[in-house]
């Protein structure tokens, strides 16, 4: 583990990407209680004000601190992409491995399948999903989820065919473990580093993905401060105060460049090529 | 290319089609709230709502209605939209060339920046040409569509007053003014696959100029450019076709986002519009034509590839 942080430091990739990504950890964990105002507290005299010592980033239409809705609002945006990749992750880490230690006909009918789940465009898949599900985060969250899978089941059996040519794997199966057993504990753990790279990567789209469909009014719903909303909601003002649109923008963007630096820059710490 | 390789192919986007079908269809039909509701409105007595609903098939078996609505959609019948009471077909496959016109523009315009940057940043790898190819790269892949569109809107229609914020005119109408509307679109899908096409086209030329084949080429005294053009870009460059028909999905998804933004009547406007509007056969003919449109442009990618390259010996 130290070794990996190590090797991350040494590309400036990765120890850019770590320090975005730790930084916005911290404000995720801590961000509520450095908020300098209540979220949600509105100041009818205050409205389209720009940066100023009271409010260090300005304030909305209704007169609300935006760096405290961007504070509280971490949490609305980079936890749940956090948790619709981490969904998206397992059912596809499984699938790509069960697809994989089958082999023959399965893997072929299973990987076919996915292929053509795939030709779905991610957005217009998650947008049709969470069309079913409802218009919510949790909603949302479960889009974006199921929306991932196919893609991660790709890359997870790709690794998982060298897994499963392994002697460890071959010891199990002529020990006479069932399926499952051979799947989850031989297979899953030796497949988990390319996962989490991918899994990295796939956390900057989330957030963006996430922001996109809450822009488009299928995710999080005022007066959430989740910062897709807040860019949808400041485009109706966006001739009285530029600035309400400009920093959600430039957190979602922040955000995104962290975890595609870290993910590139593990990639890079996990498989030393040159 | 061998015959068997291109009916395999065929079979495949068949297969995709099918389940693409299937999967639009599903997600659409369990849809919460009831078809004939949604059409009657909400006083419709109980004997009207069941003659829509025999009228319409609801109460027939979930595969009995899938395979009447494939059948339909098989002979180019695509059903009557709920909310205008129009035939779906022709008015999705009338904004599906409007959003063809907006993502040719865009492929076009993308691969006159993104391959002279990526071959720009691979040949000068690891000084700063390349350095900041990479960093603005970063920022392209991590900005989503609305956040550049609702920029550039800020930035060329407010306060430079260079280009008309929203809107669509027809080419046929005023050629000039219709291209001006187009610009801020295409730019707006244009930035993510940018960044996207050229670290690839990098990667690819990187991996190129590191082969036996270019040393020989440079050894036996052939000039920086020779070597570049006629051994190095043949080969790095052709991977690129998979790449961007791979990144078609990303751009269909971008677009969804532009048409909206920009007001610009596409197959992306409609289906939003039709999803705000519950309008189930719009929403299963626009996510069918644009998933269709995806599967294809990445048949025809895999066949041109395999045509081109000779190496390539599919069986």
């Amino acid at each position: 583990m130290i070794e990996l942080i190590r090797r991350l430091l040494r590309t400036p990739q990765g120890a850019l990407g770590l320090s975005i990504v730790a930084l916005v950890l911290v404000l995720i964990l801590v961000g509520p209680l450095a908020a300098p105002h209540d979220p949600d507290t509105m100041a009818p005299l205050v409205r389209y004000k720009g940066p100023s010592p009271a409010y260090w980033l300005g304030t909305d239409q209704y007169g609300r601190d935006i760096l405290s809705r961007l504070l509280y609002g971490a949490r609305a945006t980079v936890v749940m992409a956090f948790l619709a990749t981490a969904l998206g992750s397992i059912v596809g880490a499984v699938v790509g491995t069960l697809s994989a230690f089958l082999g023959g006909r399965a893997d072929e009918a299973i990987m076919r399948t996915v292929d053509a789940v795939m030709s779905i465009p991610s957005l217009l898949f998650a947008l049709l999903i969470a069309n079913l599900l409802g218009k919510s985060s949790v909603d949302a969250v479960m889009a974006i989820g199921i929306a991932f899978a196919p893609g991660m089941a790709r890359i997870t059996r790709s690794v998982a065919l060298t897994v499963r040519k392994q002697d460890y794997v071959h010891a199990a199966i002529a020990r006479g473990e069932g399926g499952a057993y051979i799947v989850l504990r031989e297979m899953l753990p030796n497949v988990v580093a390319p996962i989490i790279v991918e899994a990295t990567l796939r956390i900057a789209f989330a957030v963006m993905l996430f922001a996109t469909l809450s822009f488009l009014g299928l995710g999080a719903q005022p007066p959430a401060s989740e910062w897709g909303l807040m860019v949808a909601e400041a485009r109706r003002f966006m001739h009285l105060s530029p600035w309400m649109i400009l920093w959600p923008s430039l957190a979602i963007a922040l955000v995104a460049i962290g975890f595609n630096l870290l993910g590139d820059g593990l990639r890079d710490a996990l498989n030393p090529r040159t | 290319m061998s015959l068997s390789y291109l009916l395999k192919r065929c079979g495949l986007t068949a297969y995709t089609l099918i389940v693409v079908s299937l999967i639009v269809f599903a997600v659409t039909q369990v849809l919460p709230g009831d078809a004939a509701t949604m059409l009657l409105g909400e006083n419709a007595t109980p004997a009207a709502l069941a003659a829509v609903r025999d009228r319409l098939g609801l109460d027939a078996p979930i595969w009995v209605q899938y395979g009447h609505w494939l059948g339909g959609v098989l002979q180019g019948d695509f059903g009557t939209s709920l909310r205008t009471g129009q035939a779906v077909g022709p008015v999705m496959v009338e904004a599906l060339g409007r959003s063809l016109l907006l993502a040719v523009l865009a492929i076009g315009f993308m691969l006159s920046l993104a391959l002279p940057l990526g071959i720009l940043a691979a040949v000068r790898r690891g000084r700063a040409a390349d350095l900041l190819v990479g960093f603005v790269s970063y920022i392209g892949v991590s900005l989503p569509e609305f956040v550049t569109a609702t920029l550039f809107g800020l930035l060329f229609a407010d306060w430079l007053q260079w280009l008309p914020a929203t809107g669509y005119v027809p080419m046929t109408e005023n050629p000039a003014s219709s291209l001006a509307h187009l610009v801020l679109p295409v730019l707006t899908v244009s930035v993510m696959l940018i960044a996207h096409v050229s670290r690839m086209v990098r990667s690819e030329l990187v991996d190129v100029l590191h082969t036996d084949y270019i040393r020989a080429a440079r050894l036996k005294g052939l000039s920086a450019r020779a070597v570049l053009l006629k051994h190095g870009l043949r080969n790095a460059l052709l991977p690129t076709i998979t790449i961007v028909a791979l990144d078609v999905g990303y751009l269909l998804g971008g677009v969804i986002v532009v048409e909206e933004i920009f007001a610009l009547p596409g197959i992306g406007r409609q289906l939003i519009v039709a999803i705000e509007a519950r309008d189930l056969p719009a929403i299963q003919a626009g996510a069918l034509i644009m998933a269709a449109t995806y599967s294809v442009v990445n048949f025809a990618a895999d066949v041109a590839y395999a045509w081109l390259d000779k190496r390539i010996q599919y069986d």
